[in-house]
């Protein structure tokens, strides 16, 4: 069955399983998403469903994106975001329709989102370097990346090496989440765990790649 | 948003009345051991009391059997809860009480206040 959805994280809290333990939630209101185009070999050369999501004013949309949702045969709403989902032989059909109910307590997906951006920040807070030592006479080395490559051979800096640089507001895959919650009446999930980005954020739902 | 997060967060435990930081309390937990369920109590003074919403707690702590202290921290909204029984109240000036985990016998005592 295809599963896939498209949503907006809420925010964490924890809630209380079965047995009574206390569980990290991130709420997500995923949904309902519109099949609105399904990809196939034969047309596109790869096999994907697209969904969309997220109503808005027809204004708010260009006239191509109307046109996409309103072609022959569909009769969408305007939808702000459109998403593709990689399926085999999906058994879905454009125009219908996906919610939280695809989703069963117990399963585990996973969940992108894009993650809060940090601007530019040094080695010791991107990639975790030591920084320099904090006593013995130092003076300005505590956050030093240190020495960046060898020496006269090869006498450059190898590419992808890392240093200081923009970090964050990138796609981040948080993988294999336990979904703990799911309310169908009013489009929520909930997933053990925590999700990549901002409150209010657009993330979304697959099936866990590693199961 | 708000409103989303506090409507999937468990309600209050109604068996739980209003705590305060020296009252001493007699807090019954529900146990599992295998299929059956069985409810312990955990005897002993209030230390503090942690309000951050749904994650609010009460530390309770109790002198164990060998003289050695215990403390147990509790979720107010935990289901685990049975119930918990304020036994006394006591008079103390100060709203956490880490002061008790330094001293041992007659030192260690409450004032208790009556209402």
């Amino acid at each position: 069955m295809f599963k896939g959805l498209i949503g907006k994280k809420i925010g964490m809290t924890q809630i209380f399983d079965d047995a009574g333990v206390a569980v990290p939630v991130t709420i997500i209101e995923a949904g309902p998403c519109y099949v609105t185009q399904i990809r196939r070999p034969e047309n596109d050369g790869y096999s994907a469903v697209q969904l969309g999501y997220g109503e808005v004013k027809p204004k708010r949309l260009t006239g191509g994106e109307l046109g996409h949702l309103k072609r022959s045969g569909l009769n969408l709403p305007p939808l702000r975001f459109l998403r593709e989902f990689r399926a085999k032989n999906p058994d879905v059909k454009e125009g219908e329709t996906v919610t939280v109910e695809a989703f069963a307590v117990g399963e585990r997906v996973d969940v992108v989102g894009t993650s809060k951006g940090k601007g530019f920040q040094g080695g010791v807070k991107r990639y975790g370097f030591r920084g320099g030592p904090k006593t013995h006479g130092q003076s300005d080395r505590h956050r030093a990346p240190g020495s960046r490559s060898s020496g006269t051979t090869p006498g450059r800096v190898f590419k992808g090496s890392r240093g200081p640089g923009h970090m964050g507001n990138e796609r981040v895959t948080a993988q294999h989440l336990k979904v703990v919650l799911v309310d169908a009446e009013r489009n929520l999930i909930g997933v053990c765990g925590a999700v990549p980005g901002p409150r209010g954020g657009l993330v979304i739902i697959k099936e866990a790649r590693k199961q | 948003m708000d409103d989303i997060l506090k409507s999937v967060e468990a309600p209050v435990n109604p068996n739980i009345p209003e705590l305060k930081t020296g009252d001493t309390v007699s807090v019954h937990v529900k146990i599992k051991e295998g299929n059956r369920e069985r409810i312990q109590e955990f005897k002993g003074t209030v230390l503090y009391i942690h309000n951050n919403g749904n994650n609010s707690t009460f530390t309770v702590r109790r002198i164990a059997s060998n003289g050695i202290g215990v403390e147990r921290t509790f979720l107010f909204r935990s289901p685990r809860i049975d119930r918990v029984v304020v036994e006394r109240h006591s008079r103390v000036r100060r709203s956490r009480l880490y002061f008790l985990r330094d001293r041992t016998g007659k030192s260690a005592r409450l004032k208790q206040k009556f209402n």
